[in-house]
């Protein structure tokens, strides 16, 4: 998928204008109280310009009046533009994912009149739930579904920027199919498993378009806040008439506004709903698809994070990496036969015995050769050459029963090594030839690189990191112990993972976790966050509440950092705005007096020119700030791992002490501008 | 001229040193924890509560709390009504005093019951012992509903989660006769002892020097002043308040009275420190409040000690500092204390005109009521602060990254809109009562020019002070507002005592309602565990955070009404 960084593409630009005018919609505005205000107040500066073209004097002059009001409409453009590039962007991440799949002609199997089944070609978009499609290779699959026949490989470079191919298949934890993908070989039935326009993806959309996106509830506590700074400021300047009256200083209508509306959190009134937006689009392109914007959220608040051994923390499969033979064998003649009996294996653990032992396998004769396939009743598998040699290699106590029951030893050196092995964090494999135990071959799991430091910084977020594994328990917690995990939950069954969640929940704790099969489900609904993998079947990606496109694991820490920075930019831009107050009293309220009080004067800190430069200044500043903080909106606030208190001493020097600094700043060098005109 | 700075550094110090132990009993109060009066106190307890058949043991969640808190003071309201407006022929009242009429009954009865104590009558003859005893009483009972309702919070603070939080007439009884009264017992003796009369004998005569005879009011004053600070009222026996000679006789009762006062807010903080076993948090809060009261005390008493420079522009010496409307037994630097302090807390009695103070000094006093949580009333200065600290958690809990909780519970929308609301009341009320006054003022000043004793920028800080003393359920008054003491009837006064009744009454009650509102909502929500991701609220950046939020909600609201008053005046003077 095409991931553009860059911030402000031409034709978004061109929608966002677009859309900054039509949100000015006072039923539209009215769901962010702060800006409606502000809307308000322009429809009074409007009201004001027309009654002094008509003749009233005591105002000011029109062009100031003109000047205000279009300030006023420019912060409203301002926040709306945010707003709108924010959905914009969101809409085309989104977009570009659907357009893959839009109109691709569908081989429908119907029934038909006069087969028992005919296919039928017809548009995707035709196609309901419940339907059945057929795909064969060089097909791009026109919709979302489940393979109910065949197995094929998919190229889901599409949607995952992945190149290489993956297999699905009909039954299994593998079955779901992504529309937009290409089969690649073989031949699948579908079953179409969403109506139109109800993917995920078209979910997604409409989540991020202003019309059904609904406030979350961290949002809606923030907007109440702010509203309570508006009311403040509504009941301080509305008072401030009669206290003009009392000092004979009349207060023109323009400076009541200006004051108004420098006060009010505007900037990050401006910005909310553009940050909200921005933390699914940060989502989406991690090719993370959310279905609430309360997801997000949470996901900055989770306490605990489940994560599966394999493919999270270890590299997909075990490798073989010793060859440990029984005394009396000679070490050669060990490893041959450790390769003879993995040499149909075609397992990848199978395949790295042959790598390991690094013979010539050509050399063997294996004609006549009967292999011994793996089965769950065995638990080993090997081969039986036409020499009469039967080589068995299989987990210890399946070994162990053969040779035992042939009225051999044990030895007991090998049962020794197997314990060691275990409880290395490795697997054992013991090897029989005809009955005799003839060594153990260690298999390792292999930690991510760098996955430790990742767990490091998931410790300093305050997350607990819990390794969920089939392995036994003394495997899992050396690898546990090497890889950095906080806990873990060996030979998990799927109601182990449910169960440690209840009880992490029980005890206040929000969870994540991360799962693909149909017994999953239960657990990602249970937990807090729950991302199925969009491999996964049907029933989990509706249980969960994301789909991550990848079929990532270590995705969950990105989705962590997500929903963190979303927060923390809602807090660090509230604390700017609020701090820009100091500054801007100080250029407004001498400013409202100085006519009939000389006194104040000494007020005038900044030494701003004139009231209405300062007045003009304080309302710029306000105006322009908003699309200056668009790019830290629409990226988020860095988040960095230094625990609570040193993260918010850091973001209160930058925001907070910057947002009583930069105003002052900024609005001197504003006024030492308009004082030419004013 | 820096001779007085040792005596207020010893009433500061004096402060803190028996705060924190009698923290720590307070807090042992509430926990049901053994203490040395019980031995006294539990039989008094048990037979108050088997005489009125109220259970004491029974739990109530926090609507519960408050049903109880109001239905008490309404009670107490219209009983004091009656007796305000009947006391002329009620016994107690050996020098005729007459009754009340409804409007300044009215205003008396909710200041006394909010714990304002704005006093719009003299005590010499505004009011006879009877009343004089049934304000004194409720000196008690509106400290001890406060205590009571920081004592709901604290146990709702520390509950996991629950609705039982515990039961709000054993709390109340416990504030009044385990907290107030023993203390209350021990500054009256002190008092007596060092001149303030205790007695029920009417006026006394004397003849002066050159032969006139002189009519002298007295009364129950020692133990009616005891209360009146230890309880954070401030409602004077007698109108000049605590500037009397019989109600502050020397620099020692001056001393006892001041500690006194600021005893139990102070004392508060260590006994939620105590209760949650959570020291530092209320180190922290302590922290804040005392940088913010110093912020205001130090610059006062300065500018006080310095004296006017317009009076020494007329070659008159100010090296006692600026003496107007100060007693000499007291001085300048300890009265610019006082003035300081008693307006931080609720107290709002007084030992000098804060109406004479030099401008910035009567912003200041403005402040530390606008702000009213730098140590606070009795309970409700904590209350008030609760609020800012609710409001800081969420902004800083956004800004590390969670979703914003305090002591282990999640702040949501609706603590969010209660706050807000709370948060906005205190600035609602002072300035819409300033502007309805200003303008009325302002369009008819021949009609109402009796209101103001000052033009200008001195009159505004007038009429700006008494709104704020309202609010803050101060009762100190800037004075000099011409609404009377009792005998000039007209608009003027009524229109003071029923605009200032009506903020009072409100923002007693909602600054409580809403706290305990909010704490008790938290208590009965979801306990989560902290981690090293959850914001650490008893630290000293975290108290920052709380400072910067009051300054900017609570001090910077009144910017422009400052500027016109005192701001304006201070830079007229130079």
């Amino acid at each position: 998928m095409k991931n553009s960084n860059k911030l402000f593409e031409r034709e978004l630009v061109k929608e966002a204008i677009a859309q900054s005018f039509v949100k000015l919609n006072p039923v539209i505005l009215f769901r962010n109280p702060v800006m409606f205000t502000v809307e308000i107040g322009t429809a009074i500066m409007l009201a004001v310009c027309i009654w002094i073209a008509a003749g009233e004097k005591s105002q000011g002059s029109l062009l100031y009046n003109a000047i205000v009001t279009i300030i006023l409409l420019i912060t409203l453009l301002f926040a709306n533009f945010a707003e709108a590039i924010a959905e914009a962007r969101g809409k085309a991440q989104a977009n570009s994912l659907r357009k893959t799949r839009e109109e691709t002609p569908a081989k429908q199997i119907i029934v038909g009149e006069i087969f028992a089944s005919e296919i039928k070609i017809v548009p995707s978009s035709q196609l309901n739930k419940g339907d059945i499609f057929l795909c064969e290779a060089g097909d791009i699959i026109p919709m979302d579904g489940e393979i109910i026949e065949g197995l094929a490989t998919i190229d889901e470079s599409a949607i995952t920027g992945e190149s290489a191919p993956v297999i699905r298949e009909a039954g299994g934890d593998k079955s779901s199919v992504t529309g937009g993908t290409k089969v690649l070989s073989d031949k699948i039935k579908v079953r179409v498993t969403t109506e139109p326009g109800e993917s995920f993806l078209d979910k997604m959309i409409a989540l991020v378009e202003g019309a059904s996106r609904q406030k979350t509830p961290n949002e809606i506590a923030l907007t109440i806040l702010l509203a309570g700074f508006t009311l403040v400021f509504i009941i301080v300047c509305v008072t401030l008439k009669p206290f003009g009256d009392y000092a004979n200083t009349p207060i023109t209508i323009a400076a009541f506004i200006s004051l108004f509306v420098c006060l009010i959190p505007t900037t990050i009134g401006g910005l909310l709903s553009a940050i909200g937006i921005a933390g699914m689009d940060r989502a989406l392109r991690a090719n993370v698809i959310t279905k609430s914007g309360k997801a997000v959220e949470t996901a900055g608040d989770i306490d605990t994070l489940l994560l599966d051994k394999t493919g999270t923390i270890t590299i997909g499969n075990r490798k073989a990496t010793n060859f440990w033979p029984v005394e009396g064998i000679d070490e050669k003649t060990f490893i041959e036969a450790c390769a003879l009996s993995s040499l149909a294996d075609q397992t990848p653990e199978g395949k790295s015995i042959v790598e390991l032992a690094n013979v010539n396998t050509t050399a063997f004769n294996t004609s006549d050769a009967v292999f011994i396939e793996f089965t769950a009743e065995t638990r080993s598998s090997g081969i039986d050459l036409a020499t009469g040699i039967q080589i068995r290699k299989g987990a210890y106590d399946a070994i162990k029963n053969i040779v035992t029951r042939a009225g051999n030893i044990f030895p007991e050196s090998i049962a020794e090594r197997v314990k060691i092995i275990s409880s290395n964090g490795g697997t054992p494999l013991v090897v029989s030839q005809n009955n005799n135990v003839l060594g153990v071959i260690e298999l390792q799991d292999i930690i991510k690189p760098n996955i430790h430091e990742r767990f490091d910084r998931l410790r300093k977020m305050g997350v607990k990191t819990v390794m969920v594994t089939g392995d036994n328990p003394l495997t899992a917690k050396f690898i546990a112990e090497k890889a950095g995990v906080d806990d873990f939950i060996a030979e998990a069954k799927p109601e182990d993972k449910m169960n440690y969640i209840k009880k992490e929940q029980l005890s206040g704790k929000l969870v994540a976790m991360m799962g693909d099969g149909t017994n999953d489900a239960p657990a990602l609904a249970q937990a807090d966050v729950g991302v199925a993998m969009n491999s996964g079947t049907q029933a989990a990606k509706e249980a969960g509440n994301m789909v991550d496109l990848d079929n990532d694991p270590t995705k969950l820490i990105e989705i962590v950092e997500i929903g963190k920075q979303l927060l923390m930019t809602r807090g660090t831009l509230t604390t700017f705005s609020i701090a820009n107050d100091v500054a801007k009293y100080f250029a407004i309220v001498p400013a409202l007096f100085i006519a009939s009080v000389p006194a104040l004067q000494g007020m005038n800190i900044m030494k701003l020119h004139s009231p209405e430069s300062a007045i003009l200044s304080a309302v710029i500043f306000n105006a322009i700030i908003i699309p200056l903080l668009i790019p830290l909106a629409l990226r988020g606030v860095a988040y960095k791992p230094i625990g609570a208190s040193a993260l918010l001493r850091r973001n209160l020097l930058i925001y907070g002490l910057g947002g009583v600094v930069v105003p002052f700043l900024g609005i001197k060098l504003i006024d030492m501008l308009v004082r030419i005109w004013f | 001229m820096f001779t007085e700075i040792p005596g207020i550094i010893l009433m500061f110090v004096l402060l803190i040193i028996l705060a924190i132990p009698f923290g720590r009993y307070i807090g042992k109060v509430f926990n049901y924890e053994p203490t040395r009066l019980d031995f006294l106190l539990n039989p008094l307890d048990n037979l108050f509560f088997k005489l009125s058949g109220i259970n004491p043991n029974k739990q109530m969640n926090w609507k519960q709390h408050l049903g109880v808190m109001l239905l008490l003071n309404l009670i107490w309201f219209l009983l004091s009504m009656f007796i305000l407006m009947n006391m002329g022929w009620l016994p107690l009242n050996p020098d005729k005093n007459p009754g009340m009429n409804p409007d300044l009954a009215f205003n008396t009865a909710i200041s006394f019951i909010c714990n304002t104590n704005l006093q719009h009558y003299s005590g010499e003859s505004g009011i006879s012992y009877l009343g004089q005893l049934v304000l004194m009483l409720w000196q008690f009972l509106s400290a001890g509903i406060g205590i009571a309702a920081a004592a709901v919070v604290f146990v709702a603070m520390k509950e996991r989660t629950t609705e039982q939080l515990g039961n709000f007439y054993s709390f109340f009884i416990r504030s009044c006769t385990r907290v107030l009264l023993p203390l209350a017992v021990v500054v009256a003796i002190i008092l007596a002892f060092n001149g303030a009369p205790m007695t029920f004998n009417g006026k006394d005569t004397i003849t002066t020097l050159q032969g006139d005879t002189m009519q002298v009011s007295r009364g129950p004053a020692a133990a009616f002043i005891a209360i009146k600070h230890l309880g954070t009222n401030g409602g004077g026996f007698f109108g000049a308040n605590s500037a009397h000679p019989f109600e502050n006789p020397n620099y020692f009762t001056n001393i006892v009275e001041m500690v006194a006062q600021m005893i139990i807010p102070v004392a508060m903080l260590f006994a939620m420190g105590y209760m949650l076993k959570r020291r530092k948090l209320s180190w922290m809060i302590f922290g804040v409040m005392t940088i913010g009261f110093l912020i205001l005390t130090v610059p006062t008493v300065l500018a006080e000690l310095q004296g006017n420079p317009a009076i020494g522009k007329m070659g008159i010496s100010q090296s006692s500092g600026n003496m107007e409307g100060k007693e000499v037994r007291i001085g300048s630097g300890a009265s610019a204390y006082w003035s300081i302090a008693t307006t931080v807390i609720s107290t709002g009695s007084v030992n000098a005109m804060h109406d004479s103070f030099m401008p910035l000094s009567g912003m200041n006093q403005l402040l530390a009521m606008m702000v009213n949580c730098f140590y606070g009333g009795c309970g409700v200065g904590f209350l008030n602060f609760y609020i800012f600290v609710i409001i800081a958690v969420f902004i800083s809990g956004l800004m590390v990254g969670r979703t914003p909780e305090f002591l282990g519970k999640k702040i949501e929308a609706k603590e969010m809109k209660i706050a807000s609301i709370i948060a906005l009341l205190h600035p609602f009320l002072i300035l819409t009562g300033t502007a309805l006054a200003s303008y009325i003022y302002a369009h008819n000043p021949a009609a109402y020019a009796a209101w103001l004793n000052n033009p200008g920028s001195h009159g505004f800080s007038e009429m700006l002070y008494e709104y704020t003393s309202s609010s803050a359920n101060n009762g100190s008054g800037f004075e000099g507002l011409g609404y009377g003491n009792g005998s000039s009837v007209g608009d003027n006064t009524l229109w003071w005592n029923i605009t200032c009744g009506v903020v009072m009454l409100l923002s007693r009650f909602l600054p409580i309602i809403g706290p305990v509102a909010i704490a008790g909502i938290l208590a009965g929500k979801k306990f989560i565990p902290e981690s090293p991701g959850t914001l650490k609220t008893d630290s000293a950046t975290f108290g920052i955070m709380v400072f910067a939020v009051i300054f900017i909600i609570a001090a910077l609201s009144f910017f422009p009404a400052l500027s016109l008053g005192p701001i304006a005046e201070y830079f007229g003077m130079k």
